[in-house]
């Protein structure tokens, strides 16, 4: 049961490029949105993957850097009060007798709108699996990829794997309430900031935990229960005994739930019309990087194009039988009053 | 102008022509070499165009940067000869690269 539920014009999953836009473009026709991302942040792929390296296909921006295009694209979709809905994924989608579409998060919140804007890019970042064998058996059980309730890893003998900021801050906090703390990375040498990796050192010194450098080569353990692991160093092989095992290897897309909300797709890729960027079902779109149609590029400007032809018959779908007015923003008083600028 | 040769986690052989400038990474998508992935389109920022280099390369081809030592840290089985193959810049020098693709870019 959903603890809250939100009703509005249009959700929009993905606070990408394409969806930071499409806020802006439908904003300009009165629509309101709230936005879902998986992320702490908005941006996507621009703040996920590349935040600091230069963007060079811009139109008017010939040089931008994934965060700032981030940053400018918040500022434009500001004046339209968007709500942003971070940490959590549009789990699912279902249309209801009336048209309208209920969609709910795995943070447990219920939205009620008209339409629906997937912008959701390569799909939803994800924590990587490492492709050790039999992992799966004890996903859930002995392996998690982030730390929900702490309270969970208490007198626990764990195993945490990785050398970046996951890894080192869950080391630190997890280390006073754990039974034994080892980590584990494949060079002596961490990505994560320099405090952590200090306070990880000194307990180290202190011997209050292990620190080890290799790689895991395989699980150990009897139904989902693990006992330990066998790690491949630079001495040799040894095993680390362990019941719980954090790896910490970054993020990956995967398409995640979008796949199952009913509408078609081609390779994983949501398959519209190039008038409208309408998918399967009447009253949800898809623009960016998730869509397919002729002659597609996976470009942040094919998106911007996508998200301004797609709230045109977004305002069809939210208001019938009223006339669509076409306007600049640079003449007209209506648009820059929604703005703040007249 | 170089040849490289990809083998395939099964063994199947690739050879294929570099355009010099372009990166090792470029070349595998060009020829549709199956097993890069290369995700982030070649930023340095995913890890998923792992390779492992072949022979004596590892030497004559000098020190990972920083950037993609970190960036490693995301690949799986990690060995002293493995490069992120958007980091290798195609020239004469390279002709003759022999490099092999992993089981899986994860």
């Amino acid at each position: 049961m959903a603890s809250q539920t939100i009703e509005t014009d249009v959700v929009i999953v993905g606070a990408g490029p394409c969806g930071l836009f499409a806020v802006f473009e439908l904003g300009l026709l009165d629509i309101k949105c709230h936005v879902v991302d998986i992320l702490d942040k908005p941006g996507g792929q621009c703040a996920e993957l590349y935040p600091e390296k230069p963007i060079y296909d811009i139109p008017g921006l010939p040089i931008v850097t994934g965060q700032e295009l981030t940053d400018r694209l918040m500022e434009q979709a500001a004046p339209f009060g968007p709500q942003y809905h971070y940490n959590q994924m549009v789990t699912s989608l279902r249309k209801l007798n009336d048209g309208t579409f209920e969609l709910e998060t795995d943070d447990d919140i219920q939205f009620k709108c008209k339409v629906v804007v997937v912008a959701a890019g390569g799909g939803s970042f994800q924590p990587k699996k490492p492709p050790m064998p039999s992992i799966d058996e004890y996903e859930g059980t002995s392996v998690f990829y982030s730390v929900k309730r702490m309270e969970d890893f208490r007198d626990k003998d764990i195993l945490i794997v990785g050398g970046g900021d996951s890894a080192l801050d869950w080391v630190n906090n997890l280390q006073p309430i754990a039974k034994s703390m080892t980590l584990l990375h494949r060079r002596d040498d961490f990505r994560a900031a320099p405090d952590s990796v200090n306070k990880m050192r000194e307990l180290v010194a202190a011997g209050k935990m292990n620190l080890h450098i290799g790689q895991v080569t395989n699980l150990h353990g009897s139904d989902g229960v693990l006992s330990g692991a066998s790690v491949k160093g630079k001495e040799g092989e040894f095993e680390i005994a362990c019941n719980t095992m954090l790896p910490f290897f970054g993020l990956t897309m995967k398409l995640g739930p979008v796949a199952e909300w009913g509408l078609n797709l081609e390779e994983n890729l949501i398959p519209v019309d190039t008038e409208k960027f309408a998918t399967s079902e009447r009253g949800i779109f898809a623009i960016g990087d998730i869509n397919t149609y002729p002659g597609k590029l996976k470009l942040i400007l094919s998106g911007f194009h996508e998200a301004a032809l797609m709230s045109q018959e977004a305002f069809r779908i939210i208001n019938p039988g009223e006339r669509l007015l076409f306007q600049y923003t640079t003449s007209s008083s209506n648009l820059q009053k929604k703005l703040g600028v007249a | 102008m170089a040849k490289i040769t990809f083998i395939e986690h099964n063994g199947k052989e690739h050879i294929v022509d570099g355009e010099n400038g372009m990166s090792v990474m470029e070349t595998a998508i060009k020829n549709m070499v199956p097993g890069i992935d290369a995700d982030c389109g070649g930023a340095c920022a995913c890890a998923t165009c792992h390779v492992y280099l072949q022979g004596d390369w590892a030497d004559k081809l000098g020190e990972r940067s920083e950037m993609e030592e970190d960036m490693l840290d995301f690949a799986f089985e990690v060995q002293d000869s493995s490069r992120l193959s958007c980091q290798i810049r195609v020239s004469d020098d390279i002709d003759g690269l022999v490099l092999k693709v992993p089981e899986k870019q994860f």
